[in-house]
């Protein structure tokens, strides 16, 4: 690792309909936001397992944000009212086991809230740099590197991978 | 006992269950399940303070469920049940996995149990889950033996030590929770012994993609600890097996509780206290709280 400021790294699960959107709409306005979250698209704010935000946090991710459409504009009519109850108990869990309520971070953007996308992304960018790196869980992450080495190639090829995706 | 027998017998003798699970004795301090289908064999049954187990986990074993049908006709199946496993029952008639019609639950009026095994049944080696409990009376039952007696007095250190927690800042909390799951050796008993641990396929059995590392790192183990709590959150009735199965002694139950303190909180519900009322997380509320939303 070089010297470099640290950047944190964000992985927002937004879906499909409204969020997704909506961040379309910032990028065609124009609007300028903090680059440091990475959008995962998916179908419906439903449709996201707890288990992806785990999987975030082991793959390094230091906030997560994830987003759907407001309740009532749901393209399927309740997937975010599903979601929403899961979403509130998930949140006290972690919050529990001693994950910082900040790193893990809720928001109901609709198409055409480009500007509200460009707010939200930016506070949780902000909100991540106060907390500092997930120390706690990639001091797990490192540990479980050294222990099974195999597995820390895998991921650095998908890391390498990424960089020279995003990096050209 | 010879009530329990005597009923379990005839209900075997009329055909009208296919199987009683029971408990029958080991030793003086210890028993263990039985399952019943011989009326002749219904004089093991006992029912006293050392029946800890759930037995309502056997309801949706597949085993146990091809008791139920024969050739010409499908039989119900009888169980010996303690009012905190009424509430399992309940829970998974809520859940669809038995129908109230296919079950007939035999309980008693409970003044606790012990522990573990072995242990002399009073204030000091009463179980978790008695020192919590409400119901000292089964809320749905089919037929109810025993009188009421007078449950022994002790104090509750779950509460305390959840209280304690709540206290920490969050980095103390998560130091204190990847030490207990860093005893963790993926020997899955919590899921095993767990009556709403029902799946046919657990996430952590799928290996492409593999969500949950299988080796017993910490890492894996957080995802495993958290996953599971999360996914009965709201749904745990707080019978506690999770904690008395645990080879390593963490204390899973631990999480359970708060978040059945979450839930009552924030949505007035209790698992398994009701046939009428609808499941927590299977459904929705368009009134349920935005507060985390922005």
């Amino acid at each position: 690792m070089s010297k470099q400021k640290w950047e944190p790294k964000i992985v927002a699960f937004v879906c499909n309909w409204c969020t997704y959107a909506g961040a379309d709409l910032a990028g065609t306005s124009r609007l300028k936001y903090p680059a440091n979250t990475k959008i995962i698209r998916v179908m419906c704010s439903g449709g996201i397992d707890p288990v992806f935000i785990l999987k975030a946090f082991e793959r390094g991710a230091d906030g997560v944000l994830v987003s759907g459409c407001h309740p009532n504009d749901c393209h399927y009519n309740a997937g975010n009212f599903h979601a929403r109850r899961r979403w509130d108990l998930f949140h006290k869990l972690l919050d529990f086991v001693g994950i910082e309520k900040d790193r893990l971070q809720f928001s109901w953007i609709s198409a055409s809230e480009g500007k509200k996308f460009a707010d939200v992304i930016t506070k949780v960018t902000k909100d991540i740099i106060a907390l500092g790196p997930f120390k706690t869980y990639q001091d797990m992450n490192a540990e479980f590197t050294t222990v099974f080495p195999e597995f820390a190639e895998a991921g650095n090829k998908e890391i390498a991978y990424e960089e020279e995706m995003t990096n050209g | 006992m010879d009530e329990l027998r005597n009923y379990a017998r005839e209900l075997l003798e009329k055909e009208e269950v296919a199987a009683v699970i029971g408990y029958q004795q080991v030793t003086e301090k210890r028993t263990k399940p039985i399952v019943i289908t011989d009326p002749a064999e219904t004089s093991r049954l006992v029912f006293n303070e050392y029946c800890l187990n759930n037995l309502a986990v056997y309801l949706t074993k597949a085993r146990i469920r091809s008791l139920m049908r024969t050739k010409d006709k499908t039989m119900k199946l009888a169980i010996v049940a303690k009012p905190c496993d009424v509430h399992s029952i309940v829970a998974l008639i809520q859940e669809n996995q038995i129908h109230r019609n296919d079950v007939h639950i035999i309980s008693f009026n409970c003044h606790g149990v012990v522990k573990d095994f072995g242990c002399d049944f009073n204030g000091d080696n009463l179980a978790a889950k008695c020192i919590k409990c409400e119901t000292h009376k089964p809320l749905y039952f089919d037929k109810i033996f025993g009188e009421e007696k007078q449950t022994p007095k002790a104090g509750d250190a779950s509460l305390e030590k959840i209280n304690e927690l709540e206290k920490l800042n969050s980095k103390e909390r998560f130091e204190f929770f990847k030490s207990e799951f860093d005893k963790c050796i993926k020997c899955y008993a919590c899921r095993a012994v767990c009556p709403l641990c029902y799946c046919q396929r657990c996430i952590t059995d799928k290996a492409i993609p593999r969500w949950i590392e299988s080796s017993s790192h910490q890492r894996g183990n957080f995802s495993w600890n958290i996953v599971r709590a999360f996914h009965l959150s709201g749904r745990c009735t707080g019978c506690g097996e999770c904690d008395r199965a645990c080879p390593m002694d963490i204390p899973l139950s631990l999480i359970n509780r708060r978040m059945a303190m979450e839930v009552k909180d924030l949505f007035s519900f209790v698992s398994g206290r009701s046939l009428e009322t609808p499941t927590l997380v299977g459904n929705f509320d368009k009134k349920d709280s935005d507060e985390i939303f922005m």
